[in-house]
Parts: C-alpha cells; sequence; structure tokens
C-alpha cells in the first residue's frame, strides 16, 4: 500500500482524535483548515473517507458556516468585525487602511495567498472595538499603529503566538454587579445541595425563584427542566448555548471567562436532576480564543471531583461537559438549529414540535439554557428560589445582564434587578445624548427617547442583554442599514420568506439609504416586515424586520428625509449599471455617470439619449428607463 | 376506541387521527391548502411558508402543525391570502422564471399556486441570479433557474432512489441547488428519468429531454382546471399531463 500523502496523514491523526466521530464533522473541519488554510476537494474527501459518510455531508456543512472556506484562502485570515458599534469606532476606515497598507482587496486573497481581509457579523467586542478576528483568534481596540505593527508581521510570516499578547487581550469591563455577580459562590455549593436535597428539591427551588431563560425568550426555567425530567428515556443530554450571536451583546464572554466554573456548575446540577451524563458548550466560533482556558477549568473540575465520574464522590453521580466550537452561524443561536450544528450537520432549524426537551441532540430529551441562565441556577440550588425572587418584578424575578455598547462614556456590563428603567442605564452608563437605544439587539427594537422611562423586563422591555446606544449625532439609519445586511448574510436560506425577505429589506433600506427611496418604498417595508414576520419558519426570519418596523415606527423622521418627493422610484440603479459601459470604455468622466437626486436628471437622461431632447422626455419614461435591462 | 376528534377549518369540522398534521387532514378531508414543498408521500418539510394557517389565531405551516381537537384553524382570509402572495412573488423574483418559454408552463405547480392565491405580477425587483442549465445527462436537463429550492428532488433521491444526487448549498439568497458530483453534472450521476427524484419536481427545473409542449395551451394540466382541483403535479399520472409515471 502506498505511503499517505501529508495532508492525508494530518487529516487521519485530526479524525482519529476525535474518534472517527461523524458529530465531530464541524470540530473537526475547523482544525484541518486551522492546519491547511482552506478546504480543498482533496481534504473533504479524505475527511469524508476517514469518517465512512458520503462526501456530500461534508461539502454541505463546509458550504454553510462562514468561518469555513472551500475556496482557496490565505495564510492570514483577517475578519473585521462589522457591528454597527465598530462602525461608530471607525472600523471602516481602519478596514481600508489595512487592505491599502498589505495591498489587498476588501474580501479578496493577497495574489502570494498570504493574507485575506474581509468583515464578518459582531464578534461581541463591541466594548473594545473595533475588533477583528486573526485566524479565528480576537483583536480588540484597533488603531492605525496597531494594524501597522499588523501588517509588519503578517508580511514577515510571523507567527501567530509570537505576536505581543495585548493584541488579544479581552477585558472584562464588568461595571455593575448584582447578586450574580457581586456575591461569592464556593465552588461545589450547588453539586452537594443536590446531593443533600434531591433534584425534586432543586427542581422546587426554581419554581419559586420563577427564574427565566436569559437568552432572550424567557421560558420558564423549571419547566423546561421538568419536561425534560419527564420525557421517557434513559439518556437525556444538557446543552449550554454559548453562541452569543446577537449583535451588541457579550455578557456570556464574560460568563464564560470569568464565571466558567459557575456556568459548568449550573449544567452539572442539570445534569444531576435530568439524570444526564454528558453536556455541551456549544461555544460561537468568535470566542475560540478562550477554548484553552475552559478546557483547562473542565479539567481542574474533574482533578477536584466536581466533573466526571463520581462527583463529590457519589458513584452514582457521572457527568461529563465537551465543548464545541461554532464557525460562524448566528442561526446556530435557535436552539434547535444550535443541536444540529452539534450533531456535525449544518445549522437549519427544525420543525417543532416536537421541542429538544423530548427530541434534542441525537432525538434524545435535551435541555437547551442560555449561559447566564445556567449560572443562576447553580446560584438558587446554593442560595435557594425565595433569595433570588426577592429582586426583580412580579413576571421577572432576579436579575439581568445587559451588554452596553455604542455611544457611552463606560460600556460594558452592568447587572440590574429586572424592572430597572431605560433611562437609569444610560445614566450609569454615561450616554448622556442619547437620541434611540437598540434594545435586545436587531432582532429587537429601536426605542426614542420617549420610551426612556419604561422597565427592563419581560413584562415590558424584554431583552437577551444586547444595549446599543446611539448619539444625536448618530444617523439611525446607519444603524438600520448594518442590521439589515446582517440579517440578509445571516438567513440560514431554509424558507423563502426570510431567504428571500432578509435580502429585499436590505436592498429597499439600502435605496432608502442612499436617497433613492419614496414613501411607497417605506410602505414596501412593512408589509414586506410582516410576511416575514408572520411566514419564517424560525425566530431569525421572525424578527429580522424588527428593527425595521420599530425605527419607521419611532423615527419616522430619520427614514422621511432621505425620501424622493416622487411617490415612486425604480430599485434599478441605473448609475450603477453604467459601471460595466464606463469599464469596457475606460471612462470614468462625470459625463459618464448617472448622477443621482440632480435637478438636472433629464439633462443628463437626455445626454445618454442622444435622440432625444431633455424637455420631451417625459416624466414616465424614467421609470421604463429603470426598469430596462 | 377514542371518540373521533376534530378541529374546525374556516369554520367546517375536520375529523383527524392521532400524528396527523394539519395540512394532512385537510387533504383527507377534501379541503385543499395551497402547497409547494409538500409532498404527501414525504415528511412534512416546512420550507417553502405557502401552507400557512391561522391556528388559533397564531400563523403556522399547516404541513408541519399537528391537528389538535378544538383548534380553530384559518385558511382562506385576505390576510393569508396576501402573506402567501408575497411569498410566492418572492419565488418568482428569487430565480429566472419565463413562464411563456418554459415547458412546463401550464402544468406548473408554482404557475398553478401563484394563480390561486392570486398573484397578478412578480412586485418585486428580480434578482436575475446567474444560474445555469445542465443538459449533460441523456435523457434529462436541470434548468436551475427555476428551482424554489423545495428540496422533494434532494429528498426524493435520497430517501427513495437512495442515490443521493441533489443537494441545496449556500446561506440566505446564495442557497442554490447542486448535483452531488465533482464536475457538478447530472450527466455524471446515476440518475434516471424511472427516478422518483424526476417526478416530484413542481416546477420546470428537472424536465425530461426528447418530448415537450406536447399539450396545446387551452388543455396543459391546469388549463383544464385549478390545482385546488387538479392536485399537485406529482400526484398526477403523465397520460393526464402530470409528472407521476403511469
Ligand atoms: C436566530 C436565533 C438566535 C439565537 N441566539 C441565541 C444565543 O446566541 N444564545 C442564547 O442563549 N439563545 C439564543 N436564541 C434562543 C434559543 O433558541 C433558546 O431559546 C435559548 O437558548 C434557550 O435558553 P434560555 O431559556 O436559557 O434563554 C436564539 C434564537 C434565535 C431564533
Ligand atoms: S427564518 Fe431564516 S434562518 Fe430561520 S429557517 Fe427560515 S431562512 Fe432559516
Ligand atoms: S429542482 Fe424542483 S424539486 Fe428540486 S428543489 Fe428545485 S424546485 Fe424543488
Amino acid at each position: 500500500m502506498a505511503e499517505p500523502s501529508p495532508l492525508a496523514q494530518t487529516i487521519d491523526e485530526i479524525v482519529r482524535s476525535h474518534h472517527g466521530l461523524s458529530t465531530r464533522l464541524l470540530q473537526i473541519l475547523r482544525e484541518v483548515q486551522d492546519k491547511l488554510s482552506w478546504l480543498s476537494p482533496e481534504a473533504m474527501d479524505r475527511v469524508a473517507e476517514d469518517l465512512g459518510i458520503s462526501p456530500d455531508k461534508v461539502r454541505r456543512v463546509a458550504e454553510f458556516y462562514s468561518f469555513l472556506y472551500t475556496q482557496p484562502h490565505g495564510s492570514y485570515d483577517i475578519l473585521f468585525s462589522d457591528n454597527i458599534t465598530d462602525r461608530m469606532l471607525g472600523n471602516r476606515e481602519l478596514l481600508r487602511y489595512l487592505c491599502d497598507r498589505l495591498g489587498v482587496g476588501i474580501g479578496e486573497t493577497r495574489a502570494d495567498g498570504r493574507v485575506t481581509v474581509g468583515v464578518t457579523s459582531c464578534t461581541g467586542m463591541c466594548d473594545q472595538g473595533p475588533a477583528a478576528l486573526v485566524n479565528g483568534y480576537a483583536l480588540t481596540r484597533l488603531d492605525k499603529p496597531r494594524l501597522d505593527q499588523i501588517a509588519e508581521r503578517v508580511e514577515r510570516l510571523a507567527p501567530l503566538p509570537e505576536w505581543p499578547r495585548e493584541f488579544f487581550e479581552v477585558v472584562s469591563n464588568i461595571r455593575r454587579a448584582d447578586i450574580l455577580l457581586g456575591r461569592h459562590f464556593a465552588d461545589g455549593a450547588a453539586l452537594r445541595a443536590v446531593l443533600e436535597r434531591g433534584g425534586r428539591a432543586i427542581v422546587d427551588e426554581l419554581i419559586e425563584s420563577g427564574l427565566r431563560g436569559q437568552g432572550g425568550a424567557g421560558f420558564k426555567l423549571a419547566l423546561k427542566w421538568m419536561s425534560c425530567l419527564d420525557a421517557p428515556g434513559d439518556v437525556k443530554y444538557v446543552v449550554c448555548n454559548a453562541d452569543e450571536g446577537e449583535p451588541g451583546t457579550f455578557k456570556d464572554r464574560v460568563l464564560m471567562q470569568e464565571y466558567a466554573d459557575l456556568v459548568f456548575e449550573g449544567m452539572t446540577l442539570c445534569g444531576r436532576v435530568l439524570g444526564a451524563r454528558q453536556g455541551f458548550v456549544y461555544l460561537r466560533g468568535e470566542y475560540r480564543y478562550m477554548l484553552d482556558a475552559l478546557k483547562a477549568t473542565l479539567q481542574r473540575r474533574r482533578q477536584v471531583g466536581l466533573l466526571g465520574a463520581a462527583i463529590l464522590g457519589d458513584p452514582t453521580f457521572n457527568f461529563d461537559i465537551d465543548i464545541h466550537l461554532g464557525a460562524g452561524a448566528y442561526v446556530c443561536g435557535e436552539e434547535s438549529a444550535l443541536i444540529e450544528s452539534l450533531e456535525g450537520k449544518h445549522g437549519t432549524p427544525r420543525i417543532r414540535p416536537p421541542f429538544p426537551t423530548t427530541h434534542g441532540y441525537l432525538n434524545k430529551p435535551t435541555v437547551v439554557n442560555n449561559v447566564e441562565t445556567f449560572a443562576i441556577t447553580a446560584k438558587i440550588a446554593a442560595e435557594g428560589g425565595a433569595w433570588y425572587a426577592s429582586r426583580g418584578t412580579a413576571e421577572s424575578k432576579g436579575t439581568k445582564l445587559l451588554s452596553v455598547s455604542g455611544d457611552c462614556a463606560r460600556p460594558g456590563i452592568y447587572e440590574y434587578p429586572f424592572g430597572v428603567a431605560v433611562r437609569q442605564v444610560l445614566e450609569d452608563c454615561g450616554a448622556r445624548d442619547a437620541q434611540g437605544v437598540q434594545m435586545a439587539g436587531p432582532a429587537g427594537r429601536t426605542i426614542a427617547p420617549s420610551h426612556y422611562g419604561r422597565q427592563i423586563s419581560f413584562e415590558d422591555l424584554a431583552t437577551g442583554g444586547s444595549f446599543m446606544v446611539f448619539a444625536k449625532h448618530r444617523d439611525i439609519l446607519d444603524g438600520m442599514r448594518n442590521f439589515a445586511h446582517f440579517f440578509a448574510h445571516e438567513s440560514c436560506g431554509f424558507c423563502t420568506p426570510c431567504r428571500v425577505g432578509t435580502s429585499l429589506m436590505r436592498d429597499l433600506v439600502d435605496k432608502v439609504h442612499t436617497g433613492r427611496g419614496t414613501r411607497a418604498d417605506l410602505e414596501e417595508m412593512r408589509r414586506l416586515g410582516r410576511i416575514m414576520k408572520a411566514g419564517s419558519h424560525c425566530g431569525l426570519g421572525q424578527t429580522a424586520p424588527n428593527s425595521v418596523l420599530y425605527s419607521l415606527d419611532q423615527f419616522p423622521e430619520a427614514w422621511e428625509r432621505r425620501l424622493r418627493s416622487t411617490a415612486f422610484e425604480p430599485a434599478f440603479d441605473l448609475d450603477a449599471a453604467l459601471g460595466e459601459a464606463r469599464r469596457l470604455s475606460g471612462r470614468d468622466d462625470p459625463e459618464a455617470h448617472w448622477l443621482d437626486a440632480h435637478d438636472d436628471d433629464l439633462v443628463r437622461l437626455a445626454k445618454l439619449l442622444p435622440a432625444r431632447d431633455a424637455s420631451t422626455v417625459p416624466d414616465d419614461d424614467r421609470n421604463l428607463l429603470g426598469a430596462m435591462p | 376506541m377514542s371518540q373521533e376528534q376534530s378541529f374546525t377549518l374556516d369554520g367546517q369540522p375536520v375529523s383527524f387521527e392521532d400524528g396527523q398534521s394539519i395540512m394532512v387532514a385537510a387533504r383527507a378531508a377534501g379541503i385543499y391548502i395551497p402547497h409547494l414543498c409538500f409532498n404527501p408521500e414525504f415528511k412534512a418539510h416546512g420550507s417553502c411558508r405557502v401552507c400557512l394557517t391561522k391556528v388559533n389565531g397564531r400563523i403556522q405551516a399547516s404541513c408541519a402543525t399537528p391537528a389538535a381537537a378544538g383548534q380553530t384553524v384559518e385558511s382562506e382570509t385576505e390576510e393569508l391570502r396576501d402573506i402567501r402572495c408575497g411569498i410566492l412573488q418572492m419565488m418568482f423574483v428569487e430565480g429566472n422564471h419565463i413562464c411563456p418559454a418554459c415547458e412546463k408552463s401550464g402544468a406548473c405547480q408554482l404557475q398553478a399556486v401563484a394563480y390561486y392565491v392570486g398573484m397578478l405580477e412578480p412586485h418585486y425587483p428580480h434578482f436575475y441570479p446567474r444560474r445555469t442549465v445542465d443538459a449533460s445527462h441523456p435523457d434529462a436537463v436541470i434548468d436551475f433557474n427555476r428551482c424554489i429550492l423545495c428540496e422533494l428532488c434532494v429528498r426524493a433521491s435520497r430517501d427513495v432512489d437512495g442515490k443521493n444526487v441533489f443537494a441545496v448549498h449556500g446561506r440566505g439568497i446564495h442557497a442554490h441547488l447542486v448535483i452531488n458530483t465533482p464536475s457538478g453534472r447530472l450527466g455524471a450521476t446515476t440518475f434516471s428519468i424511472t427516478d422518483k427524484a424526476a417526478q416530484v419536481c413542481p416546477t420546470g427545473t428537472i424536465l425530461i429531454k426528447h418530448r415537450g409542449y406536447e399539450s396545446p395551451i387551452g388543455r396543459r394540466l391546469y388549463d383544464r382546471q385549478p390545482v385546488d382541483v387538479a392536485g399537485d403535479v406529482a400526484q398526477v399520472p403523465e397520460s393526464q399531463g402530470g409528472r407521476r409515471h403511469d
């Protein structure tokens, strides 16, 4: 037999380290790419062969995730975080600057294969941006001097471990701590409690606590656990949702970085209550930088008897935790898509019902909870449900972590009892001239100052924690456009209203933002938004139009001042369409352009149409022209 | 024996058996709910979203919602027609549908459902995606311009034919149908026109070669009867203008 090629050997080794399990496919592809910089057809075929699955399955997965590349890619892969908060901090200028320095176009790979520079959805560093990823590792607080140093290291092929540590420094910025972040927790306290008092007593405490899921939807925690507990079957799973993809939120990053023990303890507690033996953390790919530290924490917990076999010396208490990395797909935060991804597949949301509590990971009963939720369960097990329920409001017990960013003096993490007013948060973070707040991320709502008296709670303004401030001098529409592009990029493409609707919405917002929109386009956005909300298969498509719809209500002037006075304009951009002719003729003078929004449109039109006189071009013909291919 | 359970659909009682979806129960009762990715021979897929109904006040896909006793289901309302129409319009602008030139015109379920929901124009700006036509197979041709990503061919080839010829790749508006071979060409696969996958396409994407325009305009499947009467093209025998092999 011929000796396997070096490529095959590399891949064989990676697959072996994952025990040849096809549920590890995504993890395997990530590691293969780490080694080879992209997933060539030969590499994907070898992975398929080693796993004994069809090559199409591997391709399907590789084509789905933003961070997997099926085309040749640079040895250095630099992706600028492109959330609106990064834009506020000037990321676009920095992006162009770095591209110029390196001699590479945006989104392109340099001819020598050294480097690719592009953009990606929010990387969760909004309080310390402008941010980027280099080969998956987070870069923070970018500025030109730092980019100079980065460019210099790319040119001399310096390996990442030799780059200065401060490039990769991620700080926690905890600005306000309450019962979750502020009180000491003795590792093992929750596990001792469940061993002493039994799972049922802990469930009773959770019921009393009133705790609701902190990922955004606010489902009653105890109901979820009980539903999974009651589901038939001996094999059950615990999954921690650390995908944190909503732009503007980063509280789960801080919890995983500073309070990982608490989160792992909550998961282990859940495992004991359900009788599950295996847990998974689904960690978003953007947080890859903390993987080694998290693995070390897990190892330490095993050594001190808080994880693994015979936890706290009880031979009936066996539970372990594995960490899976995502690869750039916001939809994988949706619990059923997350489970698909955990199984090594592409992340398309499942039909629900059945729900994960009865048919989850590998079709077994599974509890999926947010990072913050698990952390709180550990605290409640140790301190009691009544203790937790003493904070908050009638329907929203306890506290909430807010990720505050945008135009404020003190961005970072703020823990408040539920019921805090928006105004209070703005005061505390030093946002003195806030024109508006994007609550709960692009999927949430845009609120104007008249709403600053409202409360953050499930009764009033529900949130997963994202809180982005827009100061007076900002254009709200910059945010709306950024969000519309985000959803078009992140739609998984499974269902029609979201797959097509998010792109139609993006184009409509672009049209208005560039001054080509009319009142009819605003009406069109409302109708499109209604269809997407009503018709989409999962929460992504159902919430994708929210920011546009809310801002149309809350900031009508921001939209209207961009409108043309005409009742209708074609979506077709005549100047862009002339681009090809310009390229072919090598012309770029004003006469070769269709200059927008000028009174002399008709004069220019006449010049493009030599046979006709401007004064004879009726208004309707402009629309006709717009429709011409 | 459990006693007969029922829900109401647009005011009419519909009985159902445990495990049936609203769509399946409605079909059994002879009530049409427009649909494209649903095919009674396959598990519900829930992607086209044309079969939306309002179930106890919440809009849900009827193919993916279990029937339950006492449900109030609405289907033929102004609101739902408007949403369905919008979804059909999205399908038309997403691909390149030149109906007058298409061999399936008149026997195309996409077109027939569009008529059914009252769609008169595509409304949205066209995306004009660059898609290709693959005529490499001796007996079939694929015009990717017309694919609506219902994944019926994907499911049929994988689950019935055991060949796994088709797949959908990519995300968002870039999602597209592919042929599972390194060349991406149908001719390089074991696909055969006797496959189930050759009989399920609700659009003019997968076509059989060496024949065409067999029924004159006026006598094509959906010229004779609208889709709510004639049924799915995949369920109508070829001899009557459908796709099902006789
Ligand atoms: C598009 C989309 C993205 C989501 N992203 C996240 C996420 O990043 N983290 C999270 O905890 N929940 C996310 N969710 C909500 C989850 O589906 C699920 O409700 C949550 O993980 C349950 O945990 P909880 O009850 O503790 O909140 C997302 C939902 C949707 C529809
Ligand atoms: S709503 Fe969007 S993300 Fe969700 S299934 Fe549909 S296409 Fe995918
Ligand atoms: S080719 Fe036809 S059956 Fe296959 S996904 Fe496209 S529209 Fe559906």
